[in-house]
């Protein structure tokens, strides 16, 4: 059991201080941190069946600071997996090594093994724009370019050359649009600029141009915490429908959220991955010490 | 629940105590910045008023009316009306036929010359270049405004103190007794002063305009913005988006900033040694005017396209490299696009800064004195700040309205660049 192993590498006060029956949450929490060393080891499996991402003992140092520590994650085909964890914990800067959004800080450095499809994305000869034509990305707060709406969603496909002519640009400017659920409020200014929509609406515009390439992969950084409510719903289910056809990485810092969009859910803290496992079992039963505080909100 | 009342109604007294000094604060402050600024528009507006009042008079020039006849003997003698041959002719006796039927009692040899010197030396050739115009105007009598002599402009228009003892004032008594009598003839007009506009320099003052030195400055600022845009925004762009933060983009920067801050003389000096020397380039060129501007506007064009394209959001640069756009895509569709109104505005800041620079055209040989008005890059030519600097040194009390009428159309033209850059920044300027 993957509990056992860990609890056989802490010592035993710890061991002790780990009891929830022994000490307040407080105490607890900044044990459990302390406890997770450079060879601390992820509860749950990391691994899946049909896995379209694979990390293998990531790491990623700002400058001198070790921002992720040996992380090891898959990334479903057709799932949702969520990231969550306190401010700061990593999960953001994990998500962007998915598809070498990294690579624009200077001072970030990327050790470890990630393959998309057994192809290495660090390798030296990969070319990052048809990785980041494969590896789509969502951003926290919605940008979409100083343009018409319509030339956001076309742009994508424009320099990647998808189009051959006016129509089928039309036609996957529709397409996007509409699995985006914004074609029927834009349909009759598409000419108009991206910049003139509702924060959810920009948001949402964000997510069709991201669709608009075809990426099989969609990584998703806290899509709706600039968002309100009615607007957050929108999105949580058109995440849920790009499900069937895209695989899907999202980080948030709405438990709620995570609990309501993802069937995997990978829990961060400090720059390890603390516990990994269906969302369901994260939710219900989580193993870690660390989840159970941050998901009943004792501390995070 | 009383402690906590009180403990509130000490806070409020504190808070409502402190009120007063801090909007006295408040209000000192906007006193200071609304002092700053009346005083300094009080400075601008006594600097425009000093000049407009010297300099508007220049855009008139004094005419004398006269009857001027087309003597064909004098012209044309042969009656070949070859043009060559007339221009040999002695337009002079033409122009002054008048003056001595309107003055018959002078007659002393020199009482004549003086008589003639009402007359501009420009005025014969201006009746040369309507014979040039049109032939057929020689043997008819046409009434004929003829440019006045710079004395007797400046007698006219009020700027030589009839009253002063005749040894001071550069008008004798019997200049003023005909002026005057023209006067009353209702002879001597004031007209739109067009040579002003068009002429290059010129020894006399009624003569010389800003034409060349406006067409040297038009000529000199190509040169600049063709070079110093093109380059400033690939130095500005490369050194921003694409090389590496090191010790050596540091260095660059340093220097950079350094130059922006080296005295223009003494980039006028290198212009000297490195393109006239060196590269053999001709003198008084606005080519080399050109260069050497763009090697003083550099800096501040790099200098304000970096903070342009700093100011660019980083979200769009992500955006545009989520969607799988190269580096270069996303700088020239998108970070470029949304700096260059930036950009724009330095660039045109820059340009004025060339269009206002004197000293380092003084050492390349802009400064000479040259009639004929620059037809390209490669002729001798001098600029408008030099020009107004040249006239300024003249002696004669007519270049002193010239000089600031020089000063005045600087101006408009700074003004003019100035506002287009900020109608250009409102216009393109962007939300996100």
């Amino acid at each position: 059991m993957a509990v056992d192993q860990e609890e056989n590498e802490m010592t035993t006060a710890e061991t002790v201080a780990a009891d929830p029956a022994l000490s307040g949450a407080r105490t607890r929490s900044e044990r459990g941190s302390r406890a997770l060393g450079s060879d601390f080891e992820t509860v749950g499996e990391v691994r899946v069946g049909d896995p379209r991402m694979t990390c293998t003992d990531v790491n990623v140092y700002y400058g001198d600071k070790h921002a992720i520590k040996h992380v090891s994650l898959d990334i479903a085909q057709n799932q949702v997996v969520a990231m969550i964890g306190p401010s700061g914990c990593g999960k953001s800067t994990f998500l962007r090594c998915l598809n070498r959004m990294n690579d624009t800080i200077d001072i970030c450095r990327v050790t470890g093994e990630i393959k998309l499809d057994d192809q290495d994305i660090y390798d030296k000869r990969l070319d990052v724009v048809p990785l980041r034509a494969q590896v789509g990305m969502v951003f926290q707060k919605p940008n979409p370019f100083p343009k018409s709406i319509y030339d956001n969603i076309a742009y994508g496909p424009r320099i990647h050359g998808l189009a051959s002519n006016r129509t089928e640009l039309d036609e996957i400017v529709e397409n996007s649009l509409t699995k985006a659920g914004l074609w029927e409020e834009v349909k009759d200014r598409l000419d108009q600029p991206g910049t003139g929509l509702s924060g959810g609406q920009q948001q949402r515009l964000c997510i069709a141009r991201t669709i608009a390439v075809e990426p099989e992969v969609i990584l998703m950084d806290e899509p709706c915490s600039a968002l309100d409510p009615i607007a957050t719903a929108k999105v949580e289910e058109l995440i849920d429908e790009l499900r069937a056809n895209y695989t899907i990485a999202i980080v948030t810092h709405s438990m709620q959220q995570a609990a309501r969009v993802s069937q995997r859910t990978a829990y961060f803290h400090l720059g390890n991955l603390v516990e990994v496992g269906e969302t369901t079992q994260i939710f219900t039963n989580p193993r870690h010490k660390l989840t159970e505080d941050y998901i009943t909100g004792r501390f995070g | 629940m009383t402690d906590q009342k009180d403990r509130h109604k000490r806070t409020i007294d504190i808070v409502n105590a402190s009120l007063k000094r801090r909007y006295a604060r408040e209000r000192r402050f906007k006193a200071m910045g609304l002092g700053a600024v009346i005083l300094g528009l009080l400075f601008v507006s006594a600097l425009f008023f000093d000049i407009f009042s010297k300099g508007y008079t220049a855009f008139v020039q004094t005419h004398i009316e006269l009857e001027v006849y087309f003597d064909p003997a004098v012209i044309d003698p042969d009656g070949k009306r070859d043009l060559e041959e007339i221009s040999r002719a002695d337009f002079r006796k033409i122009a002054r036929a008048p003056l001595v039927k309107l003055f018959p009692e002078v007659t002393g040899r020199r009482d004549k010359l003086a008589l003639y010197s009402i007359l501009s030396s420009g005025a014969p050739y201006q009746l040369l270049n309507m014979v040039k115009d049109d032939v057929a105007v020689i043997g008819q009598t046409l009434t004929i405004d003829l440019i006045a002599d710079d004395d007797v402009d400046m007698l006219v228009k009020g700027h030589i103190d009839r009253h002063l003892p005749a040894a001071d004032r550069r008008v004798n008594d019997t200049m003023i007794d005909w002026i005057d009598r023209l006067e009353q003839l209702g002879l001597v007009k004031k007209k739109f002063n067009t040579r002003f506009f068009t002429n290059g320099d010129s020894r006399e003052p009624e003569l010389a305009g800003i034409g060349g030195a406006a067409a040297g400055s038009f000529y000199t600022l190509l040169v600049t913005l063709a070079l110093s845009f093109p380059i400033g925004v690939g130095a500005a762009l490369y050194l921003e988006e694409f090389a590496p933060k090191n010790r050596w983009t540091d260095l660059i920067e340093v220097n950079i900033n350094n130059l922006a801050a080296v005295p223009s003389i003494v980039f006028g000096l290198l212009g000297l040694a490195m393109f006239i020397n060196l590269f053999g380039l001709p003198r008084s060129a606005p080519l080399v005017g050109g260069l050497v501007l763009t090697l003083m506007t550099l800096p501040t064009i790099i200098i304000a396209s970096r903070a342009a394209l700093k100011s660019v959001p980083p979200s769009i640069r992500e955006a545009a490299l989520g969607v799988g756009a190269s580096k270069m895509q996303t700088v020239f569709h998108h970070v470029l696009p949304l700096a260059m109104p930036g950009m724009l505005t330095g660039t045109i800041i820059g340009m004025a800064q060339a269009l206002g620079e004197t000293a380092p055209l003084l050492m390349i040989g802009m400064v000479a004195f040259i009639v004929d008005i620059p037809g390209g890059p490669l002729d001798p030519s001098t600029v408008l700040p030099v020009q107004v600097y040249l006239w300024a040194d003249s002696p004669e009390r007519a270049f002193v309205e010239r000089t600031s009428a020089a000063i005045i159309m600087l101006l408009l033209f700074l003004i003019a660049m100035n506002t287009f850059a900020v109608i250009m920044r409102r216009r393109f300027e962007r939300r996100w």
